[in-house]
Parts: structure tokens; sequence; C-alpha cells
């Protein structure tokens, strides 16, 4: 138990007076993959946009409960909002690179939280995390130009890059393959587990194969509740929910 | 059969269908011939009636510097020439070109000339002044009448007292024209001069001018004001009741008329503020006030077409809400907002109405250099034009007309330029 990153107690979501999550509770360990599966509209990306607050931007949408970062509680109004978003960063559904160059993309975030003082200091921040993010050598000789000129997969990990380099704990990857090809998803599925070393990682998929192939553990949502969480080899051999089973065996959702 | 005939029903049918899409086809296409032949008559009209304000007529005169007539020496100073008496050497050029006139057809030849030609004349020595005791050949301009005669604007077959011209003046003139003395050229005082009573000495610099002055003033207070306004509105107001009043109040602001905000200006800036009437400084605070919703409008649309994922990709690297919107929603929005910006000038550059109100009408016979000079502005001028009963004002304002429409049509080509060259797609 020492170990865990993330624990949320009995979260509630409401969007006006709808209820999107109820009563949600999770413990997410340091360094893991954790994989958030369910049908559409189950609430799995309305409890990965808890984490990192960016519920905030729907005016409608309130949050009860506790979420704990590091032991910090962050659902409350005290909470610094920007500095726990530099703490975890967020991958979209959608690329949404900057329309800035390459270069730009990836150093906006180190510039604005004043990380850096030269600019070699910012030169070798972008380098490492395009390295990190496996991009750098094929956009090493033109990092000037515009990043929303690369490919969908390139785009996505350039998000990656950008969510690197202000030097986050975790990150949120939301449905990050959702709009890409096999061969790109392949690439971004190894860099997730490349960044697992490093970054506790929490992403929501609609892929149980996505799922099964980079996550440690795996939850389970289903209409706003969690129904199951556990290791991603047990609920995908042997859940101990029959809807969690029915989920994956294909007979819903 | 049954089959058969319900075939026969879905072909028929098909025939009524497509009558229908080539009876509408031909509406349309009735209708855009018809607004474009409208349009292509009011241009004409305007082209047809205007072009020949872009000439003047000049007149030959052999003008004789001397000396003691100009009451000067060859040491004279600038300053003494200025004040040399140049009319005097009109005056003798005029008696030697006719040499047999009596006194009182010296006053009607005279009235020939335009009432600049003295400047003229004065200009060419000031340009020359080793001409001094010389005979020299000099184009001066031509009076109005005679411009208007040559022209064809005004006819000579019409009684006496009816006409400009009498008919010993029209025998002159003709007999300038026998000689070749007279000839059209380019009217350069249209675009030099500022308005003034004599037709042919008055030009539209003076109201481009307050009208470019204008639109500068409108620009700066407007410009900054609808950005911050829209900004706010579209990002950091709380949406609630409040905030959709303002909402709606805005774009009821969009339709109030024009004069009413010239309403504003006389009765708050000049009678309560104190502002200097006749002024671009008052007339584009009014015209700001009048095209801020416009652009405001205009904003909110560009801002809201800024995809909000930009937006949280900014967010969640750890951007304050500030941040995100100033480094990555406005500046994309910005090719948008100019180009509001610039529809909302160009209806600004139009507008007549407020600027009548606080006083921008006057008569203005000097090009405005500045913000608190009195100045006039180009519609103004037309309707100023327009209005007047000399015969030579009325090509003038058709051909300010041209200019306006030229003046609006860059303005517009401008914001297309700038939306192709900075639209994004997304």
């Amino acid at each position: 138990m020492s170990n865990s990153k993330i624990l949320a107690n009995s979260v509630d979501v409401y969007y006006g007076s709808k209820q999107a999550l109820f009563g949600i509770s999770m413990d997410i360990k340091e360094k893991e993959v954790t994989a958030l599966i369910g049908p559409s509209g189950c609430g799995k990306s309305t409890f990965l946009r808890c984490i990192n607050r960016m519920n905030d931007l729907i005016e409608i949408c309130k949050v009860s409960g506790s979420i704990k970062v590091d032991n910090e509680e962050i659902i409350s109004d005290k909470t610094d909002v920007v500095s726990l978003r530099s703490k975890i960063g967020m991958v979209f559904q959608k690329p949404n690179p900057f329309p800035k160059s390459i270069f730009d993309n990836v150093a906006y975030g180190p510039t604005i939280h004043g990380l850096v003082d030269s600019k070699n200091d910012l030169e070798e921040i972008v380098h490492s995390s395009l390295k990190k993010a496996g991009l750098f050598d094929e956009v090493k000789d033109r990092l000037n130009e515009p990043g929303t000129s690369l490919s969908g997969g390139q785009q996505q990990r350039l998000c990656i890059a950008r969510a690197i380099a202000v030097n986050p704990e975790i990150i949120l990857m939301d449905e990050p393959c959702s709009a890409l090809d096999p061969i790109a998803t392949a690439i971004i599925e190894e860099l997730i587990d490349e960044l697992r070393l490093n970054y506790t990682i929490i992403i929501v998929t609609h892929s149980m194969q996505q799922a099964a192939r980079v996550s440690q553990k795996t939850c389970f949502f289903h209409l706003g509740e969690l129904i199951e969480t556990g290791e991603t080899n047990k609920i995908f051999t042997n859940p101990d929910n029959t809807k969690t089973q029915d989920y994956i065996t294909g007979r819903f959702g | 059969m049954n089959n058969s005939v319900a075939k026969e029903k879905i072909v028929s049918l098909r025939k009524k269908r497509s009558l229908e899409d080539m009876r509408f086809k031909y509406y349309g296409f009735t209708a855009m011939c018809l607004s474009l032949a409208v349009l292509v008559f009011l241009l004409y009209t305007i082209f047809s009636k205007g072009y020949t304000a872009f000439q003047k007529t000049i007149v030959l005169l052999e003008v004789d510097y001397n000396q003691d007539v100009l009451k000067l020496t060859p040491d004279s100073s600038e300053e003494e020439m200025e004040k040399g008496k140049f009319f005097r050497v009109k005056k003798q050029a005029i008696e030697n070109f006719f040499p047999d006139l009596s006194k009182s057809d010296i006053k009607l030849v005279k009235k020939l000339f335009s009432i600049n030609a003295d400047n003229e004349i004065k200009d060419y020595f000031l340009d020359n002044p080793e001409v001094i005791n010389t005979k020299q050949q000099i184009w001066v301009t031509a009076h109005s009448d005679v411009d208007q005669l040559l022209k064809g604007n005004s006819r000579r077959d019409v009684p006496e007292d009816r006409r400009k011209l009498n008919d010993i003046q029209l025998s002159y003139v003709d007999q300038l024209v026998e000689e070749n003395r007279v000839k059209q050229v380019f009217n350069n005082f249209f675009f030099t001069k500022a308005d003034s009573r004599h037709p042919e000495i008055a030009g539209v610099a003076g109201s481009f001018m307050g009208s470019l002055f204008t639109l500068f003033t409108v620009f700066i207070l407007s410009f900054p004001i609808a950005i911050g306004a829209s900004v706010y509105l579209e990002e950091f107001a709380p949406k609630n009741r409040i905030t959709e009043l303002i909402e709606v109040n805005i774009s009821n602001l969009a339709a109030v008329p024009s004069i009413v905000f010239g309403l504003l200006g006389l009765g708050v800036l000049l009678n309560v503020f104190g502002l200097p009437r006749s002024t671009p400084l008052v007339g584009g605070s009014v015209l700001a006030l009048m095209t801020l919703p416009t652009i405001i409008i205009a904003c909110r649309a560009s801002l809201k077409a800024v995809p909000p994922s930009i937006k949280e990709g900014a967010l969640a690297v750890g951007a304050t809400k500030t941040q995100a919107v100033f480094h990555h929603v406005v500046p994309l929005a910005l090719p948008g907002t100019l180009t509001g910006t610039i529809i909302g000038l160009a209806q600004a550059l139009g507008e007549t109405a407020p600027l009548i109100m606080i006083g921008m009408i006057a008569f203005i016979p000097n090009i405005p250099t500045g913000l608190t000079e009195p100045s006039a502005a180009l519609p103004v001028q037309i309707y100023l034009w327009v209005e007047s009963a000399e015969r030579g004002f009325q090509e003038k304002s058709a051909a300010a007309i041209m200019v306006i429409l030229i003046f609006l049509f860059m303005m517009n080509a401008i914001a297309v330029f700038l939306r192709n060259r900075f639209e994004r797609k997304w």
C-alpha cells in the first residue's frame, strides 16, 4: 500500500442533475499502467478528467468525494490546479498539437513553468522529451516545421512529448489510439510500455486487446459504477463479476 | 397491370420533379442577373457621370514677368517674391491676348480663368525665379464654367440668361479653342486639394484624410475594446443571467440606427466632455461606438471557431487560463477578428448621419493633419457636393463616390486576403 499514487474515495460526479459517476473508489499504484475500460458513456473518461481537474472546464460538472494524489487532496477549492496539471500530464483522444512548430509545441510547457534558464537547457529538454516519446529520430531535421504537418501517430507522440516535457509524475491518456491506424497504435503501445518505468500511467481505452497488452491493472466501468478492478491478467481471464465477463467476451458494449 | 400503372406514376412524377429543378434553377439565375444588372447600372451611372472629374481644362497664357508690374527685382528675397503682384501680370496677359477689350469685357474674360490662376503663375515664378523680365507660356486652370462647357456638361443652346457664360464669354472661349490654347489634362487638384467653393479646385484630399484619421480613431478605440470584451464574454464570463443579458444587448446595439450614436456624440462627447467639434477624434469615437457591436460579434464568432482541444492542450500542460487564452486561442482567432474589424471599419467609412450630428459637415477648405483638426469625411463630402447647385460639383460628387467605392473595395480585399492567408483548417 505504500506505493499508492492516487487514492480515490467515493467520487461522485454530476453533470447538472444527471449523475455520471457513482461512488468510485480506486487505488492506483505508482509506475504501473492502469487501464480503464467499459462501454461508451460509462464514465471512464469523466473519472480520468477528475484526476487533473479537467472537468473544471465544464461549467455544469460537479465533483464530490475525495481523490488524493501523493496523499494530497485534489478535490478541493484550495487545490492549485495549475501545478496539479504540471504534475499530471494528459494526452487526449484526438491529437491536439498547437499550430506551432514541433519545437515550440514541446517547449511551451517548460517555458511557462520557468523550468529553464537558457536556450540550451530548453533545447535539451525538448530533445530529451522527444526522445522519450520516441519521436526525435523522425523529426530531428525539421523541428521548425509545424506540429500539425506530422502524421496522426506522430502528432500523438508529439503530444506525449509535450506532456513529458514538464516532468510530470502521472500521465493520463484518454483513448490515445482511437484516431490512429494499427501501426501507429502499436508504436504508441510500445512507448507506453517504456514510459511505465518512469511514470504512473492511466489509460482509457475502448479496445480490450489494448488494455490487455499495455496495462498491469484494469478497472471495468459500467453505467457510472466501477464494477471490478484487479490485475489485468485476472480481469481478462477470470473476472469475478459476470458483467465484466459479459463485456470482455463481447456480449455487450 | 397494377405494376405498370405504378411505374407510369413514378415516371410522370419524376418528370415533374426534374421540371421543378429546372424552374428553380432559372428563378435563381434570373434573380442573380437582376441584381447584377442593377449593380452594373449603378456603376455605369456613377462612372459615366464622374469620369470627367478626373480631367480639368487648362488655358495657355503668355505671361510677362515684368519686374515693374510685379514690383520685384531680380535680387528679391523669397519672402518678397511671395508678395509679388501676380494678379497684375495675369491681368496684363489677358489684356495682351485680347488686345481690343473694353473694361467690362475684361471682367468677363477674367471670369474664364480659375481663381487659382494667380497662384499658378506665382508658383511657376517661385520655382523658376530666373524668368523675371521674360515672357513665358504658362498653362493655367480654367474656370469651372469653361470646363463644364468644354466637357459638354453644360449646354450652349439654352437662352443666355439661363447660362453661366454669356454670348461674349462664349465667343472668347471659342477663340481660345480655335487657337489651340485650351486642353484637357489630368486633374491633379482633385486628389491634392481639399474642399473649395470653386469646383475647379475642389478635391477629395481633405475629406480622404479626414476619413483616414477617423478610421484610425475607430480602429484604435474599437479593436482593443472589442477583443477585450469578446475574450471576456467567450472565455471568462460566468454563464449566468447577467452575461446573457449583456450578450443579447450587444446584438441589439448592432441594430441601433447610426444617427442615435451621432446624438450620443453630440450630447456627451461635445457638450459634456467638450471635445473639439467637427474633428476625426469625435467622429471616430462615435463611429467606434457604432461599429463595436459588429466587431464584438465577429470576434466572438472567430474565438468560438478555435477548437477547444487547443485550449485543453494548453491547460493540460499547466497553463493558466489567461495563458491558454492569450497564447493559443487569441492568436488563432486573430485573422477572423481582423477580418471582422475591417468589415466594421468599412461600415464606419460609409456612415454619414452620425458625422453630420457632430458637425463634420462643416465646410473645411484645408487638409487636416491631425485628429483634433476640423475635417470632413468622404461620405459627408459627397453629400455636400451633391447638394451644391454648381454644375462642376455634380461630376465631383460622382467621382468622390468612385473614390469611396475603391477605398471600400480595397478594405474588403484586405479582409479577404487576411482570411485566405491566415485561415486555418482543422
